[in-house]
């Protein structure tokens, strides 16, 4: 056969051969091949927003998918690019992610760790999600992040403030952006010593689960450090509607801080219970009673009407900060939905641009390659100044924000103000803190 | 001594939530045989009684205020209620400090309303039906008003104080004679006291009137009512009507101790089937201190001395003590012989 003597055949088959050996290098590299699950194929690629659409967080989870919607929107060049204008990492370009456009499915947690799996599940089997983002609990957070691991997918989770999540239940697949108990604690003690004394006895309320045990935890710790007692810890369990009987045992222990390591509904009926006790009003040990509340959440405290005024508490981040990138998020949703943005709402949109960001920079979908690309990186501009997502835990590092119940709020969105912003310094911790002991980040799974 | 006295008032203030619903049970269980799981989404529509007249009275006229911005920067919006153009600023704001108590007047023929075409509608459909059929239809009834509630208000808890004069709380310390406080808040003294005269004008309603006579006799032996001619379907029909708006009296009352949301009545339905059981199926009496008993018995067993020796009994003892009674009086505390035993 001379080499001229060409069949069509013989054209197809040594181009095929010669084609799939310059593409082997190519397929063996890790963050480049197509053997990781859900590898998009055509030019869309598919994100999973996986929220609360029922159930008592319903709301929260409405704004968080209101924000990923209009991560989606930016990322596809829609819109006025919000935060992408403002984030240091120049990578985005409003092209969609590695120029395939981006669309979402969405899934309902419930609030319930077998529902938000079995949510999170159909939206990578049946609808092909490269990744999941967003959730407003720690429990379904831990559950939802266990289930990525196993399926290889990114877990990008939203609301989640139990030390556990980056602490002993921490996976390779799962990033968490927002802060956690630990933190909450790290800056709210100082606050609380210059505004209530160094000589205090609390007394805390703590939600029987995850989440309530870390904080109580971190919480009496902190405190504790800075000269106060902790003269009981009660816990209550997670369906309490009315927190009464709990609260009448606080009028009469000595104490005079009551630290209500609730959220949600849980925080809502506690903190007004303990309001119409009067627990304000009372003066025990020569000082004015006091209450904390932990973890606030602009929807929680506009649900405790005027019950907050004046209680302390800490964010991850709030709508009124005045750096650009909260201001170019607040703006941009702002006008598109009638409403400031929540901080689930921008923990999620800022996780959505996150990992479209990871994906760029790695140039691959792949998670291990992403997850690589997230390890370490260093960023700003998207709100809480220079921030790192630490390799170590996959857990976000910024500055955390105190805030207090407004006296005389103006208008419905008008409910916290900023009482200090902590810097980063003060809220990070070391990875093998005992509050986070007991578990391995292990290895990344690409799945497929 | 003091911790023990306080707890016995808050078990008094649950017990009264907790009689209230379960009064309203009994009284639908007990005229038309039916096992009503709605009653809680009934309570849970009386909070939102009370929210809707909240938000009625706070409708407002809008202006501009140039000196101030909103979150966008632009002019803020200043509203000022139409009640306070009306009657003058105090007198506007003095009415929507006590919508509350004036969404009593609104939820009655609510209530009342409700429970009639939620009878006549759809229940009396159900009457010769299964237990298990009439379970199911009134649950799905309830997570139908659910929703609909959360489509209209949110799911967000929607704070509903009471009126100011009832803000605070009220120590009875110095009244025993004790050197600790002994305060109970205000409000929950009212709900107490509100409580307590619904459950006395039922039992009157039942006891003195005519017609109260024929539901009672209805009760006992519906068909012999029904051979001397009286229409005792139409006063059971009533009956529903009332054990609504008892519910949702009780609900109205209840949204300033905690913020209403959709689902607040599913969070008293299954505490409230204990107590109808522990009262004894159709005891109107029964179901009253079955739920001031119970009310009682859960605040105590949350008195930190008495977790200290049994961990977490705060969180089972209306249960555990269901199960004694049950097993000790299988028909209930004042349970009577034949219902819901054939």
């Amino acid at each position: 056969m001379s080499f001229l003597n060409l069949t069509r055949r013989g054209l197809i088959q040594t181009g095929a051969v010669a084609g799939a050996g310059l593409a082997l290098p190519t397929y063996l590299r890790a963050d480049a091949h197509a053997g990781y699950t859900n590898a998009p194929t055509g030019n869309t690629v598919t994100l999973g927003f996986n929220v609360p659409q029922t159930g008592p967080y319903a709301e929260e989870g409405l704004d968080e998918l209101r924000a990923q919607e209009l991560a989606v929107q930016h990322l596809n060049g829609e819109g006025d690019g919000g935060m992408m204008n403002t984030f240091s990492s120049k990578a985005l370009k409003g092209n969609g992610i590695l120029g395939k456009k981006v669309t979402f499915v969405t899934g309902d947690t419930q609030t319930k760790s077998d529902a938000a799996r079995a949510a999170a599940k159909s939206m990578i089997e049946k609808d092909g999600a490269i990744m999941i983002n967003g959730g407003s609990s720690s429990g379904v957070a831990v559950a939802v992040q266990g289930l990525c691991q196993e399926a290889g997918v990114i877990f990008m989770a939203g609301l989640t403030h139990s030390n556990d999540t980056t602490g002993k239940d921490k996976k390779a697949n799962g990033f968490r952006h927002f802060f956690n108990a630990y933190m909450s604690a790290a800056a709210l003690a100082p606050v609380l010593k210059s505004a209530y004394g160094a000589d205090r006895r609390a007394y805390h309320l703590t939600a029987d689960y995850t989440w309530g045990w870390t904080q109580q935890e971190s919480i009496a710790a902190a405190t504790e450090a800075v000269g106060w007692e902790t003269v009981n810890n009660v816990l209550t369990p997670l369906a309490s509607t009315d927190f009464s009987s709990y609260i009448a045992p606080v009028l009469n222990s000595g104490a005079d801080v009551l630290v209500l390591n609730h959220y949600g509904g849980n925080m809502v009926n506690s903190l007004t219970n303990a309001v119409q006790f009067g627990l304000l009003d009372k003066e025990v040990n020569g000082k004015k009673f006091e209450i904390v509340v932990p973890l606030y959440s602009e929807l929680m405290a506009a649900g405790a009407g005027a019950n907050v005024q004046g209680v302390i508490g800490s964010m991850n981040w709030n709508w009124q900060l005045q750096d650009e990138g909260s201001k170019a998020f607040t703006k941009s949703f702002g006008e598109k939905y009638g409403r400031p943005p929540s901080n689930s709402a921008h923990t999620c949109y800022v996780q959505t641009l996150l990992y479209a960001d990871a994906v760029e920079r790695a140039g691959t979908f792949n998670p291990c390659g992403v997850g690589e690309a997230l390890e370490g990186f260093e960023f700003d501009g998207m709100g809480n100044g220079p921030t790192l997502y630490r390799a170590e835990d996959h857990q976000c590092f910024k500055d955390v924000l105190v805030m207090k119940g407004k006296e005389n709020p103006t208008n419905e969105y008008d409910t916290l103000e900023i009482v200090e912003q902590t810097p980063r310094a003060q809220v990070e911790y070391a990875p093998d803190h005992p509050m986070f002991a007991g578990g391995e980040l292990g290895q990344c799974n690409p799945g497929a | 001594m003091d911790a023990i006295l306080l707890q016995i008032l808050n078990g008094l203030d649950k017990g009264s939530a907790y009689a209230l619903i379960a009064l309203g049970l009994t009284l639908i269980f007990g005229t038309l045989g039916v096992v009503n799981f709605a009653h809680g989404a009934l309570f849970m529509l009386g909070a939102f009684c009370a929210v809707t007249v909240q938000k009625l009275l706070s409708l407002s006229t809008i202006t501009l205020d140039e000196t101030q911005k909103d979150f966008l920067g632009r002019p803020l919006e200043i509203k000022t209620p139409y009640v306070e153009s009306w009657f003058g600023p105090e007198t506007g704001s003095l009415i929507i400090d006590w919508s509350v108590p004036l969404a009593i007047l609104f939820a009655i023929p609510v209530m009342l309303f409700i429970g009639y075409v939620m009878e006549r509608g759809l229940i009396k459909h159900f009457y010769k039906r299964p237990h298990a059929d009439q379970i199911l239809v009134t649950f799905g009834l309830a997570i139908v008003l659910q929703e609909i509630i959360k489509y209209f208000y949110g799911a967000n808890p929607i704070p509903t104080p009471a009126p100011s004069a009832f803000v605070g709380s009220f120590d009875f310390a110095p009244l025993l004679g004790l050197d600790t406080s002994l305060a109970y808040p205000y409000w929950r003294l009212v709900y107490f006291g509100f409580s307590t005269l619904i459950i006395g004008a039922v039992f009157a309603f039942l006891q003195f009137t005519t017609f109260g006579m024929v539901v009672r006799a209805g009760m006992a032996d519906r068909e012999t009512v029904g051979l001397l001619g009286i229409d005792i379907d139409k006063r059971f029909s009533i009956m529903f009507g009332i054990a609504a708006a008892v519910a949702g009296l009780a609900g109205v009352m209840y949204a300033p101790i905690n913020s209403p949301n959709y689902h607040m009545g599913m969070d008293f339905l299954v505490l409230s089937f204990v107590v109808v059981v522990v009262g004894g199926m159709g005891s109107l009496p029964g179901a009253v201190l079955a739920g001031f008993m119970l009310g009682i018995l859960e605040s105590l067993a949350s008195l930190n001395e008495v977790k200290a020796v049994l961990p977490g009994i705060d969180q089972i003892i209306i249960y555990v003590v269901a199960i004694v009674i049950l097993l000790t009086r299988p028909r209930g505390l004042m349970g009577r012989k034949g219902v819901m035993e054939e």
